[in-house]
């Protein structure tokens, strides 16, 4: 049984009782804990289920590299799952609930798949995708559904109530780690000078030196730390930040970090997380290393743990595992464990040693205090089902007969260590094995590059392979010096630091234990626990041809769970290569991607989100707008009404009525997302005439003209209205979404491909508000309000424009229309939008002024036929297709896309062309759908004949009226056609279908004579 | 997260600061031009693993577009210059060759 031992516990305080709750149950525990030493201290040894089969478990590690211990933290808004107990420090009134299991975390019924062991072996989802659906969705489907996931996801309806934010910094140098190691660096990059981000995921500086006894100068190493944090606050170029883990290192030189800002102490108006966004010249990557499991069947059970980790709950939190303690090891480190719980008042029974002989200081130290220690042992298998009750003793070069059983209720191991060499390979640095010490450490030859090709990451201490601390704190000041001298900062000359350890004799490899192990005890071998993937798995992956690591690890599923196989990798594919015959470096390892741990979504989204989410563009008019109950829809970055409703009225109803008064009277628009881009110089007809598929040069001013604009590939990306303001200057009408990027378009090709013409381009979109005054009314509004321009037919014709006053205000007048009505487009200076708008509205009460919006707009439009970019175009189609060829110039030589639209698919007379679809009952024709056409393709579809590119309810007509791309369309006016619906049949019938009669686009007022009035 | 120094600005821009626009040096072919000239032009992209000469815009600083000459392998920048250049500079070449003897310009 788990429990708190009567004193110890560095990192508590035994004064401060903290109450939460682990599955509704009240615990006590004491500040400074984590949940999982807490759990630990209050005797809860299952701490949640495995993914796979639901087996129990217990933790097995003290800190992010933790598989088992995930639980669920906060309720409702704040509910979070996959917390990981060993990170997670405890506050009055902290929930956590288990997670896996069902109905609850003693008895789970999904512990019955480990009763069945051939049920989900290696590739069990990849084989099962290959049945019959109806066995996949019948039996599978619903069994892992209930049974699969990890944790419960948040509510999406509840929005996180708390906050998030990022911060930007530009630095020298980032050391990641706040170990020995860590801390040297930062004494010595201070020193230089250098500014320094030294960051430590834990909320302790000093890392794992005063729970593994290190001596430095001779005093406790615990010592050293303080004085090294105190020397560090009070330089002024190095920031040190607890509970902050670099979480990734990417191209030239840019971190991110993630700050746990107040987890452990939830409070309002705190920031709960912030993301580091940094630019470092270089990074110091002191991030330790990691205990690595043994393989031994049961090695799953609650109880069995790293020897580390038991060290470092018995040390920091005065919690243990159990009260009787087999340790087994393959090196002299977990002899530490040893004498820890020795020290603790704890029985440690034997300590089994895999390794012929075991002679260091260390393990003379363990026989010194009276503990037997078993050379050439292994452990055979775990007895008990819920928890360890005994290690049962073989011989390591056997098959596993057992010799003894060990009474225990906890088991302490250790397969070696890993460095973290996490950093160093996120952006490409390699790895060498290093045989003797049986791990892959960096290669200094070949480190990750930044923009100069010079490496910018370095591993120091532990993560760079030196792991006894007597070599750790040198190779952590050879480090720092070389990246200092590397980015031309001054080293000091002070002599290495006097560590004081006992020496340790080399590990022996344990990859199996015991090694002959026969197939029963291999599938009870756990390398991946949060996965549950076993070395059986593994190695049938390799009987069934899985070669590659990469490949294994997708079909097996190891490290691809929330640890990212922090635990597993090294077991893993040593178990590969074991079973493939191969080394293993030849082997190799997985790609080590960022994150190094988790981090959360909202640190990844920070202020990103609600109102803050995008940049929003408002018109002048947008206020109005606001105050008078606008229904909007974004375009592009902006909020353009869709309609005005009025009280008790439907938008549908709104969008009717706004048609009809432009149609009967007059409307207004506001118009100013327009985009408008100015063209001017002495090539700018020439530059408009390669933009434009027509001639925009023969243009004369005072003189607007449609033009269409493709891409070099042939398709039709813009359109709009150019109006010719003088010899040299042209104002270019696009699209709203299109302004920026049009305006982008031109740039590119003025800069890189006709870089000596004479012209410039200016993006004036905002510059100008713009306002339709659109209806056979019109008129009569703009002259009751007064022009000094000239605004009848025969001064100003349609496709004209004049500039002048109206109504008081400096205005461009543009008789250009999109709704086939008689309109005024009338541009004024931003500032005064609103006012010319309130003008507008004001004066024109009498002729039923009526505010329009953008379905209005769009209805209109298709009445008149007319196309609209992004509905008739999609990135495929050339205005060809659309029937425009009478803008498309046949004289010019060249303009962007004439080459493209000359090549044969385009070219080809089956392309789909644009026609007008009235259906025959009337009704308005789904959007999007397909025309029918008889037989099918070679994948057993029906074949179609054209499309739905829009479909609206015409009010000026009563009926439903739609554009559309057809096979030969033009060529079959007249003919009937069947389009798809989604609407259900009955039972066995044929799928509904609406017949339409093919007919020209142009539905209202074919021969234009309401706009040129 | 790449890092170009700004040819006209002179500042060591990110890259989100910036747009990226493919390959450089690229011929445009028209109208008249045979099919094979206008399918690689239009289609046909070195895609090479090691230097690259490719197109950036400075679009959320000075506007400007720039050619760079970058190893997609490892992200070394031999440098940047502006677009109006036809072909790749003389330094920038020389700066390559330095760092890797075995390349060659084709
Ligand atoms: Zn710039």
């Amino acid at each position: 049984m788990s429990l708190r031992l009567p004193k110890g516990g560095r990192l508590i305080d035994r004064d401060k009782r903290v109450v939460f709750s682990f599955n509704g149950k009240r615990l006590t525990g004491f500040a400074g804990d984590t949940l999982a030493s807490a759990l630990m201290g209050s005797g809860q040894r299952i701490m949640g289920r495995s993914f796979k089969y639901h087996r129990p478990r217990g933790v097995v590690a003290s800190g992010v590299e933790e598989p088992n211990a995930l639980v669920n933290l906060g309720k409702g808004k704040t509910h979070e799952p996959n917390q990981r107990a060993t990170t997670t420090e405890i506050f009055q009134g902290l929930q956590a609930t288990s997670q896996n299991h069902w109905p609850s975390l003693s008895w789970d019924i999904g512990e019955v798949n480990a009763l069945i062991p051939r049920f989900l072996p290696a590739g069990f989802y990849y084989k099962t995708f290959i049945h019959p659906r109806p066995f996949w969705k019948h039996v599978f489907e619903p069994f892992i559904r209930q049974s699969a996931g990890l944790g419960k996801a948040p509510d999406p309806k509840l929005q996180d109530p708390d906050r998030y934010e990022q911060f930007y910094a530009h630095t020298d140098l980032v050391i990641a780690g706040g170990g020995i190691a860590g801390l040297q660096a930062a004494l010595e990059a201070g020193r230089s000078g250098a500014q320094v981000i030294l960051c430590e995921q834990s909320a302790h500086w000093g890392g794992r030196a005063p729970v593994d006894g290190v001596e430095i100068e001779g005093q406790p190493a615990e010592v050293w730390i303080k004085n090294a944090v105190d020397t560090l606050e009070k330089m002024e170029n190095i920031h040190l930040r607890l509970r902050c883990m670099v979480a990734g290192v990417y191209d030239h030189g840019y971190v991110l970090a993630y700050e746990r800002v107040s987890d452990h102490a939830p409070q309002d108006d705190v920031v709960r997380h912030r993301l580091w966004r940094i630019r470092s010249r270089h990074v110091i990557a002191a991030t330790g290393a990691l205990e690595r499991p043994l393989s031994f069947a049961g090695n799953d059970k609650p109880g069995v743990m790293l020897a580390s980790a038991v060290r470092d709950h018995v040390v920091n939190y005065g919690s243990a595992p159990g009260e009787r303690v087999v340790i087994v090891t393959n090196n002299d480190d977990a002899y530490r464990t040893a004498l820890v719980l020795a020290e603790a008042g704890l029985t440690v029974p034997c300590v089994v040693d895999a390794r012929a002989r075991a002679e260091g200081a260390l393990p003379k130290a363990v026989r010194a205090r009276g503990i037997r220690v078993l050379a050439g042992m292994g452990i055979s298998n775990i007895k008990g089902l819920r928890g360890v009750v005994a290690a049962q003793l073989c011989r390591q070069d056997g098959a596993g007969e057992v010799i003894e059983d060990v009474i225990c209720d906890a088991v302490a191991m250790s397969g070696g260590w890993s460095p973290v060499v996490h950093l160093w390979s996120h952006c490409g640095g390699k790895l060498l094995w290093e045989k003797e010490n049986s791990f892959f450490r960096p290669d200094p030859d070949k480190p990750p590059t930044d923009q100069n090709g010079e490496g910018f990451v370095i591993c120091a201490g532990a993560a760079n392979g030196a792991l006894h601390a007597g070599q750790t704190l040198e190779d952590a000041l050879n480090s720092t010096r070389k990246s200092l001298q590397d980015l031309n900062m001054p080293v000091s000359d002070q002599a290495f630091l006097k560590v004081s350890v006992p020496e340790e004799e080399k590990l022996e490899p344990v990859w199996i234990m015991p090694a002959k192990a026969g197939p029963k005890k291999r599938a009870k071998m756990w390398l991946d626990f949060q996965n549950d993937v076993k070395v059986s798995d593994v190695q049938l992956a390799a009987r069934e041809g899985y070669e590659s690591v990469e490949h294994t690890k997708r079909y097996t599923t190891l490290g691809m769970a929330t640890d990212q196989g922090k635990l597993s990798n090294i077991n893993g594919l040593a178990v590969l290569a074991g079973a493939l015959g191969a080394e293993i470096p030849q082997v190799g390892t997985t790609t080590f991607r960022p994150p190094y741990a988790p981090i959360s979504m909202g640190a990844i989204a920070g202020e990103a989100r609600g109102a803050l989410f995008q940049p929003l563009r408002r018109t002048p008019i947008q206020g109005w707008h606001e105050d008078n109950g606008a229904h909007f829809e974004p375009v592009g970055y902006w909020r353009r009404p869709y309609c005005f409703p009025r009280k008790g009225e439907s938008h549908r109803d709104a969008v009717n009525r706004e048609i009809l008064a432009v149609r009967n009277g007059v409307g207004l628009l506001d118009a100013s997302t327009l985009g408008k881009i100015i063209v001017k110089g002495p090539d700018a007809g020439r530059f408009l005439d390669m933009l434009y598929t027509n001639v925009m040069s023969s243009l004369k001013p005072g003189k607007c003209r449609y033009g269409l604009m493709c891409s070099e590939n042939g398709f039709l990306m813009d359109d709009g209205v150019v109006a010719r303001l003088d010899e040299e200057t042209f104002l270019v009408h696009t699209t709203t979404g299109g302004a920026d990027r049009i305006h982008a378009h031109m740039e590119d090709w003025l800069q890189c491909e006709w870089w000596d013409w004479k012209v410039y381009t200016a993006n004036v979109t905002e510059a100008f508000a713009q306002i339709a005054v659109v209806g056979p009314k019109a008129r009569a509004l703009l002259n009751k309000i007064g022009a000094d321009i000239d605004l009848s037919k025969e001064a100003l014709p349609f496709m004209g424009w004049a500039e002048g006053r109206i109504g008081g205000f400096d205005a461009r007048v543009f008789r250009i229309s999109f709704s086939g009505e008689l309109s005024f487009e009338i541009a004024v200076p931003a500032s005064q939008g609103r006012a010319f708008w309130d003008k507008l509205l004001e004066a024109g009460a009498e002729f039923g002024a009526t505010p329009y919006g953008t379905e209005a707009l769009h209805v209109m439009r298709a009445e008149k036929g007319f196309i609209m970019i992004g509905d008739e175009t999609d990135g495929t189609v050339i205005p060809q297709d659309l029937g425009l060829d009478w803008a498309i110039s046949k004289k010019k030589d060249d303009y962007l896309g004439k080459r493209a639209q000359e090549r044969s698919h385009m070219a080809d007379p089956e392309r789909w062309k644009l026609v007008g679809l009235e259906t025959l009952d009337g009704s308005v024709l789904p959007d999007g759908s397909y025309a029918l056409d008889e037989g099918v393709n070679e994948n057993g579809q029906g074949n179609t004949q054209g499309r739905v590119t829009s479909t609206y309810f015409s009010p000026t007509l009563g009926r439903g009226i739609a554009m559309g791309l057809v096979r030969h369309g033009p060529d079959r006016m007249g003919e009937v056609i069947a389009f798809n619906t989604t609407k259900p049949a009955a039972k066995g019938a044929a799928p509904k279908t609406i017949k339409a009669r093919i007919v020209s686009p142009v539905f209202y007022d074919p021969e234009g004579e309401k706009q040129n009035v | 997260m790449l890092t170009f120094r700004c040819p006209y600005c002179g500042i060591d821009a990110c890259e989100t600061e910036l747009a990226p626009g493919g390959e450089a040096h690229l011929k445009r072919f028209g109208p008249g031009s045979a099919d094979a000239d206008f399918e690689a032009y239009l289609f046909l992209r070195h895609n090479a693993k090691g230097v690259h000469f490719e197109r950036w815009r400075h679009a959320m600083g000075c506007g400007k577009w720039f050619l760079a000459a970058r190893c997609t392998a490892t992200l070394e920048v031999f440098g940047t210059y502006p677009a109006q250049t036809p072909e790749p500079p003389q330094d920038i070449v020389a700066a390559i060759r330095a760092k890797r003897p075995d390349w060659s310009l084709s």
